[in-house]
């Protein structure tokens, strides 16, 4: 039992899923028959409880990862194991194990009332009942969804739908939780909410997040650990922290000076703009920022300052832009 | 093994269940589409019927043993039917992504697909087949054998046939375009089931033997329980012999089937 403490919830080594498709070619009558290679040489670990973003832009084979993941995908190559078992090949007995959320693609039975889909997957999973009562009275609650119960699920907002997809994926109590894309076309207030629930999941119950978003308030939000992945195979695995440094990415110094004034010249930053008064100023992320803010006010007039911390936009957008 | 096998069942039959109480909330348009159903198939005999009017019999077969061909053929069609539930829309399932939600759930996903959107609608024809086999059945000469040959005729062509939607279906798993090839071969050798094999080419006989095998699903025992000689001269084995092709084919079926699964790729989104 201890020793089941230790190994990594999810193991992912050399991962490989590449798809045939045929691709209409110009001033070919027959298409071609091509590999796409969505995902290659993918290796991570995932420890119990953690909650990990899985970011990069569209098409770079995050969903695809997930599908291996869940077993509805049969790998390639390499090799895949979650909670000790082969995904494709134990699926049915994994099924029960975990939850998964598409964001575009509702689990729920369109025309049935959302209890109703709730019944179903009691049944499929064998949730005994009190605890499927409880869990559901919990999730109800939490995301307010009462009124929505006997309401088919053609007829539900989106938010609605997405939270009554995540009800469905956590009445079985998973031990880890797939969400592809969960905030997409959310509005602001529904995904703050959304936010907020998935990280008491994970403080109160322990459950494991494994998030793919291209959304990186997502990220900030609930993830202290990301994987970035891009064209099919990761490029960071680590902190969120430690991305803004990999990045290479510069903090800003805004400087509000009494007057104009040419460009400051300190040790340690660069001037990128000037406007009238106001200078912006770009250093290391890993610099400190004290002496830069010391010589500054030193040498000039100030009426204000402040610091700007990276957009991580920016980070990732960099580090594509360095893999390419 | 037959553990989970009869947890699947009870599982298929709770769905099934939830569907068929959905359906009562439109209590008019469930009975409607059952009436419709029934009057649909009804007119199917009702042209054999007409046929009769003019012919003393057909290849050597009066109206009533037609009726025997035609009703336990329409009856395991009918049981198959309602059972596979939604196979046959495989495709459909893929291109929505249904089947990547299906996959992910602890029931086997056969199950699943069988028992998603459950219906009764072939209850029209499941009563009218029951109506037509029921009157063949009185000019049967019964004795306790051809009682259970009659009995295990009805199972196994129902195994036959939900093998033959089955794997055909699966085929939906490779191009998302074949359900109507695959209705082609199943209704199309349902059809031909409902005549005596005798009227047509031995070619169609060896087909619906061998390859589509719906003649186990009741040319075979029905020669058995009418005690006729095989006209093609067959061994007289095959009239015994459709728990055995049943079986064969329903392990075909879910061969294909596991096979398609794995192959599965899903939709790039
Ligand atoms: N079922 C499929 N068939 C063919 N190609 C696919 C399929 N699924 C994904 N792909 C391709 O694999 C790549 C990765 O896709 P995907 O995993 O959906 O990316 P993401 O989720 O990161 O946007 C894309 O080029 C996509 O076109
Ligand atoms: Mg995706």
């Amino acid at each position: 039992m201890s020793q089941q403490t230790h190994q990594p919830l999810i193991e992912v080594h050399d991962l490989e899923r590449t798809f045939d498709v045929r691709r209409r070619v110009e001033g070919r009558r027959r298409r071609v028959r091509e590999q796409v290679r969505a995902v290659h040489d993918l290796t991570f670990a995932v420890q119990r409880g953690e909650m990990v973003g899985y970011i990069g832009p569209n098409g770079a084979g995050k969903s695809t990862t997930i599908k291996m993941l869940t077993g509805i995908l049969v790998p390639t190559g390499g090799e895949l194991r979650v909670a000790g078992l082969d995904p494709s090949r134990d699926r049915v007995e994994l099924a029960r194990r975990i939850g998964v959320v598409f964001g575009q693609r509702s689990t729920l039975w369109w025309d049935l009332p959302l209890i109703d889909s709730f019944e179903l997957l009691q049944k499929m999973y064998r949730i005994p009942p009190s605890r499927y009562r409880e869990n559901l009275d919990r999730f109800v609650e939490i995301l307010d969804l009462g009124a929505q119960l006997d309401t088919p699920v053609r007829q539900l907002s989106l938010g609605q739908r997405m939270r009554g997809d995540i009800t469905a994926a956590l009445l079985h109590d998973p031990e880890v939780l797939y969400l592809d894309e969960p905030t997409i076309g959310l509005d602001v207030i529904s995904k703050g909410r959304l936010r907020e629930f998935l990280r008491s999941l994970n403080t109160e119950r322990g459950t494991t997040l494994v998030l793919t978003t291209h959304d990186l308030q997502d990220i900030e939000a609930l993830c202290e650990r990301v994987i970035v992945i891009d064209h099919g195979t990761s490029v960071y695995d680590g902190t969120l922290a430690g991305l803004h440094a990999q990045g290479g990415s510069t903090r800003t110094l805004v400087v509000d000076l009494v007057d104009e004034a040419p460009p400051i010249d300190v040790p340690g930053a660069d001037v990128r703009r000037v406007e009238g008064p106001r200078q912006w100023l770009s250093f290391p992320t890993d610099a400190s920022a004290a002496p830069i803010v010391a010589a500054v006010a030193s040498a000039y007039d100030v009426a204000d300052l402040s610091i700007q911390e990276p957009d991580i936009e920016d980070v990732i957008r960099d580090l594509y832009s360095r893999e390419a | 093994m037959a553990d989970s096998a009869a947890r699947h069942l009870r599982t298929y039959g709770q769905i099934a269940w939830l569907w068929i109480r959905a359906a009562w909330q439109y209590p008019t348009s469930f009975v409607m589409l059952a009436v419709g159903n029934g009057l649909i198939t009804g007119l199917d005999f009702v042209g054999l019927w007409i046929m009769f009017t003019h012919l003393q019999d057909l290849g050597g077969f009066t109206l009533r043993e037609v009726a025997l061909l035609y009703g336990s053929s329409s009856l395991a069609l009918g049981l198959a039917d309602t059972v596979i539930g939604s196979v046959e829309r495989i495709g459909t399932y893929v291109r929505t992504g249904r089947l990547d939600q299906m996959m992910t759930k602890p029931v086997p996903l056969l199950v699943q697909v069988c028992a998603d959107q459950f219906t009764l609608r072939r209850l029209g024809r499941l009563t009218q087949a029951s109506v037509v086999f029921g009157w063949a059945c009185t000019g049967v000469d019964w004795t306790p054998l051809r009682v259970l040959v009659a009995v295990s005729m009805l199972v196994s062509g129902a195994m036959i046939f939900f093998g033959l939607f089955v794997g055909f279906a699966c085929l939906q798993f490779w191009t998302q375009d074949t359900d109507q090839l695959a209705n082609a071969f199943t209704y199309g050798g349902a059809t031909i089931t409902q005549y005596p094999l005798r009227i047509f080419p031995r070619e169609i006989m060896v087909g619906l033997t061998f390859v589509v095998p719906v003649a186990f699903a009741n040319w075979y025992p029905c020669l058995y329980l009418l005690g006729r000689d095989d006209p093609f001269g067959t061994p007289d084995a095959f009239q015994l012999a459709s728990p055995l092709a049943a079986v064969l084919t329903v392990a075909a079926a879910l061969l294909v089937w596991r096979s398609g699964v794995r192959h599965y790729t899903s939709t790039g989104s």
